[in-house]
């Protein structure tokens, strides 16, 4: 199960592909001609479809190979039988600073994770800045400090950077790109072409918390209850799961796009449905409430703490429970199962028993959130 | 936000859907003009929960659907131009105009920001004396207070780089129009209680006795819309035509006079076209001549950009509720809310987009 590119908060999110044919890109040299005047638009960032139009157009034709085509969230390369998995995202979030967390730990948090839902145990990390002139150099330093209190206090080392400046104007105070090294644990393989019908689907804790954190600081929204980013290092989470059964399919963080992207992905990437129960999906009572105000659907706000699981039906209680035995996955619930009736779909049975169609991101919802 | 969850109970829910089974003879053809309620409708399936007892067909409620694509291209040639700053909810933003859309032209280099609040397009201009703020006014009667209230600010801060592009719409003229087409099927309508709140019921009242044609003020929930349907079924079956309140939490008879006030000075009714239905009679609200100062389209002198419609939208057959969205040849093929034909399919309140959104799966492409 090797896998590559992921550029998470800039334009294009490997995972995000719902072509017909997921994997069998590598000859696709040959793609529709572009009009003319098309221009990168914000939803190009979003996670979603236009992001998978992006990686279906431009990305794999030109840089398709049997590694970058799997499209999970980091690829997995063998050296001298060591099985390593590597992955890369940028940081664009605005504001530098929310309830939650900044742009330095998210940094370290996000390419942790996307180690983590390959079952890798992270190692190293590369950080490389954009930096636009005229930057206190205060706000760099905080910054820089809480990477360093994050990578430490996840037993990662920083190995690695790079620092550019462009000039005023030309970038957002500061950009981050970090890189992720990690070891894959014998005997484990992850993949979104893993999930079958009958399984469980799992998330580890309340939905929306970091979106939802990020555009209460954009807008200055003062809610009775404030939310923060659930922004955290989920390879511990994912250690204690994998220790407690071999049965896991397929992790995944729903980040941008939210759970309904990345279900979508995996239903395409697996050619399964899914069908989801409303009354079982963990929403905080403050998220929704923010959700109802702003017009969101909890299902498509980003999360930077949480992951989903597709567990084999007779794992799935023992992986509840033990997700449930780490504060990291203490809210953790069983909000669906895969099913073979409607394949690439995923349907979500309404509150009132009815049943409805939980789409990819079309557009975008929230632009610079991660 | 906890008081919404009575209206989302389940058990209450499938309570009154049994209810509306039991009372209905045969299958009432009722229409929720509001594309908030449509929205609900599709959310939850409660048209799935009635079949064979209620026939629902979605009304013209979605402002962002009827403003003419003359209005969208005219938003486009103000958002062209080097001095302008366009302000807009976020909706109108993908929705097509002719040869583009505004996101488009915000990745040209068109100065188009996104706004929750009128107030913050006023703001704008105060930070901003050196730019030409434009503000996109759409909405229905909902909106209007807050749109004259910002010429108001506007004009009390002596601001004179404000503007508003204005494509108002008034709900009981549509409705008019609809109750007159020989082609109407539609038995008893849902009116929108948000518009309600503002105006009050007076001309809902008007419409029932015009037309004999019962009407229930409803919210937006699940709960409350089955509890407008029942009402309605209850009319039908008695051969009563009344108007009745369902969402008596928010509308009370009169509606909200300050409101009322400060829409009747700024604004004035007049002919108002609606995309893919054409112009209605008193439908639309205008800047009045003293508030001239106030509107981009004199300002900035766009009376003559005109345009036309693609000819496959069957918008207008939706909006007027003839048809179901799934009856477009284009739906889910040629038309998605990734490359909308009409803007019944790019709004997140429009009609074709929720079809689109929540049944695809139970309709075959």
């Amino acid at each position: 199960m090797p896998r590559t590119i992921n550029t998470n908060a800039t334009s294009l999110h490997s995972e995000a592909v719902s072509t017909d044919e997921p994997k069998d890109l590598t000859g696709f040299s040959c793609p529709v001609p572009l009009p003319a005047r098309e221009r990168i638009l914000l939803g190009h960032g979003s996670g979603g479809r236009l992001s998978a139009d992006l990686l279906r157009q431009i990305f794999l034709p030109a840089l398709g190979n049997p590694i970058l085509d799997r499209l999970d969230d980091q690829a997995v390369v063998s050296l001298n039988g060591i099985r390593l998995a590597v992955t890369t995202d940028s940081f664009v979030v605005k504001p530098l600073f929310f309830r939650g967390g900044n742009i330095g730990s998210l940094a370290v948090h996000g390419t942790i994770n996307d180690l983590a839902m390959g079952g890798a145990e992270p190692l190293w990390l590369s950080a490389a800045f954009i930096l636009e002139e005229g930057l206190p150099l205060e706000i760099l330093k905080r910054v820089v400090d809480s990477m360093q209190e994050a990578a430490a206090s996840a037993g990662v080392q920083i190995i690695t950077g790079d620092t550019k400046v462009v000039e005023k104007g030309s970038a957002d105070g500061l950009f981050i790109n970090t890189t992720g090294i990690g070891r894959v644990r014998d005997g484990v393989s992850l993949s979104a072409s893993n999930a079958r019908p009958g399984d469980a689907i799992l998330v580890s804790g309340f939905l929306g918390d970091h979106g939802i954190a990020i555009l209460a600081e954009r807008e200055g929204l003062r809610f009775e209850t404030q939310v923060d980013s659930d922004s955290a290092p989920l390879h511990d989470l994912v250690a204690h799961l994998l220790a407690g059964t071999r049965e896991i399919r397929c992790l995944r963080d729903p980040t941008r796009g939210g759970l309904s992207s990345t279900l979508n992905e995996i239903a395409a990437g697996s050619r399964v449905g899914m069908e989801l129960d409303e009354t079982a999906v963990p929403v905080r009572e403050e998220v929704r409430g923010a959700c109802e105000m702003l017009g969101l659907d909890p299902l498509y706000v980003a999360n930077e703490g949480k992951l989903v699981g597709i567990v084999a039906p007779s794992a799935a209680q023992d992986a509840l429970r033990a997700l449930r035995n780490h504060p990291l996955g203490k809210d953790a619930a069983i909000i669906g199962r895969v099913n073979a009736e409607h394949p690439r779909m995923v349907v979500m049975r309404t509150l009132l028993g009815t049943t409805r169609i939980v789409d990819m991101l079309a557009g975008d919802q929230l632009p610079r959130i991660c | 936000m906890k008081y919404l969850d009575e209206y989302r109970d389940a058990r209450i829910a499938r309570a009154l859907a049994a209810e509306i089974r039991r009372c209905s003879s045969r299958p009432w053809v009722l229409m929720e003009i509001c594309g908030g309620q449509t929205h609900t409708l599709m959310r939850y399936g409660i048209d799935e929960l009635l079949r064979g007892s209620v026939e629902l067909v979605h009304g013209p409620g979605c402002p962002v659907c009827v403003t003419p694509l003359e209005l969208i291209d005219r938003a486009i040639n103000l958002a062209r131009r080097r001095e302008v700053t366009l302000v807009s909810y976020g909706d109108m933003l993908r929705v097509p105009g002719s040869d583009t859309d505004l996101f488009h032209l915000k990745a040209e280099g068109g100065d188009v920001r996104i706004v929750y609040s009128p107030t913050d397009a006023v703001n704008l201009a105060r930070s901003l004396p050196e730019r030409k703020v434009v503000f996109f006014a759409i909405g229905f009667e909902t909106t209007a207070p807050a749109h004259a209230m910002a010429v108001l600010q506007a004009e009390r801060l002596g601001l004179n780089n404000f503007s508003l592009l204005v494509s108002h719409v008034l709900v009981p003229p549509a409705i008019r129009s609809l109750l007159r087409s020989p082609k109407n099927r539609v038995q008893g309508f849902i009116a929108p209680g948000h518009v309600c709140t503002v105006v009050g019921c007076r001309d809902y009242e008007e419409l029932v006795s015009e037309f004999r044609v019962p009407i229930v003020v409803g919210g937006f929930e699940p709960v409350d819309l089955l509890e407008a349907i029942r009402m309605l079924v209850i009319q039908l079956e008695a051969g009563r035509t009344e108007l009745e309140n369902q969402y008596v939490r928010s509308v009370q008879y009169e509606g909200n006079r300050p409101a009322q006030a400060a829409v009747a000075r700024v604004f004035e009714a007049a002919d108002r076209k609606w995309r893919g239905i054409g112009s209605i009679p008193k439908s639309g609200l205008f800047l009045k001549p003293e508030y001239a100062a106030f509107d981009a389209e004199r300002i900035f002198n766009l009376h003559d950009i005109c345009a036309q419609e693609p000819p496959e939208c069957i918008s207008a057959e939706v909006l007027l509720g003839h048809k179901k969205p799934t009856d477009c040849t284009a739906f889910g093929n040629r038309c998605t809310p990734d490359k909308p034909l009409g803007a019944p399919m790019v709004s997140s309140e429009g009609a074709c987009a929720a079809y689109y959104q929540y049944k695809r799966h139970l309709v075959t492409l």
